[in-house]
């Protein structure tokens, strides 16, 4: 259960992620962006932050990384790659996932707890949750609208990429509880194989009762087996 | 040689900057504002003499790193005159 945990300058929550995981039983390492060898590893994450500082377009200059090549080759092998927040920024400018993150709708920056709802349970992330569970899990992101092209966006509604959506309490789907005006609610994707996802809320951020949810768990959780599995 | 990107948010890709911006130019009392598109500018100076070859290696760096082809577009222009410096 050995998981990279990937350290680009301009990283953040790189220690919060080690720390969630090791409290799920897998055993986090970090590993410097300038690292391109991950053969040693069964997965990876590229956690939050604001990678290269975000220049030129968040993700840009971060997925020609060294490390990038690494994490290529583990997502082509079908091993669990999970970006958060600006690892999700990353993953989509590398091309592992589709589509893209702009700007919230409303240009102000969300530091909050919002719900999801489990969509499909088809991947790393979610397969310990069950479909149509409400999560209450922190967003903490300036450019968190998920955005795609219409036809990319339908593919991916048909395969079932979608894994999480914002929804209100109950689990209400609607724009009324849509934080950052995403396409489609959407929150959490993932690639065809279900082996890559990325997502803009945090779970290592609720993965522990002094932190107000332990919603995240159930996430890191279904990462952590799919290690294992691999 | 010198080269002029422009890098525009695609038609169809919400962009609430540029909705802002003509927001506020309208309640300004800018009234004949019907639209607002913003980018990105970059000017790049090459060691090149070749204006095709400029404008090809130009068009390789918005593929690989200027531009997001899923949210952007671009406009490259090459400016013949030799750059000082």
């Amino acid at each position: 259960m050995n998981v990279a945990v990937v350290v680009f300058p301009g990283s953040n929550c790189e220690h919060d992620v080690v720390y969630a995981l090791r409290g799920v039983g897998a055993n986090p390492e970090l590993v410097w962006h300038r690292d391109d060898d991950l053969s040693a590893f069964d997965g990876a994450v590229l956690p939050g932050g604001f990678a290269h500082g975000d220049y030129l377009r968040v993700g840009a200059i971060a997925r020609f990384s060294p490390v990038m090549a690494g994490i290529e080759a583990m997502a082509a092998a079908g091993k669990p790659v999970l970006g958060i927040c600006n690892g999700f920024q990353i993953l989509c400018e590398a091309g592992l996932l589709p589509g893209a993150l702009v700007e919230n709708r409303d240009l102000s920056f969300i530091c909050r707890f919002v719900h999801l709802m489990v969509d499909s349970t088809d991947s790393v992330l979610t397969s310990a949750a069950a479909t149509g569970q409400v999560l209450r899990i922190p967003l903490n992101s300036y450019q968190g609208s998920y955005t795609a092209h219409a036809d990319v966006l339908a593919e991916v509604e048909a395969n079932g990429q979608v894994v999480l959506r914002y929804c209100g309490p109950a689990g209400t789907v609607d724009d009324e509880h849509n934080p950052n005006g995403s396409a489609n609610g959407i929150a959490g994707v993932a690639n065809a194989s279900g082996n890559v996802v990325g997502l803009m809320p945090h779970p290592e951020r609720a993965s522990e009762p002094i932190l107000g949810s332990t919603d995240g768990r159930v996430l890191l959780e279904s990462f952590a087996s799919a290690l294992v599995k691999v | 040689m010198r080269l002029h990107i422009e890098i525009t948010r695609r038609p169809g890709i919400a962009d609430p900057e540029a909705v802002t911006v003509s927001r506020a130019l309208r309640e300004l009392g800018f009234d004949t504002v019907v639209g607002v598109g913003m980018g990105r500018s970059l000017v790049i100076d090459v060691d090149e003499t070749d204006p095709e070859a400029a404008r090809e290696a130009a068009d390789r760096m918005c593929r690989q790193l200027l531009a997001n082809p899923v949210l952007e577009d671009y406009t490259i222009e090459v400016v013949a005159e030799e750059v000082a410096g």
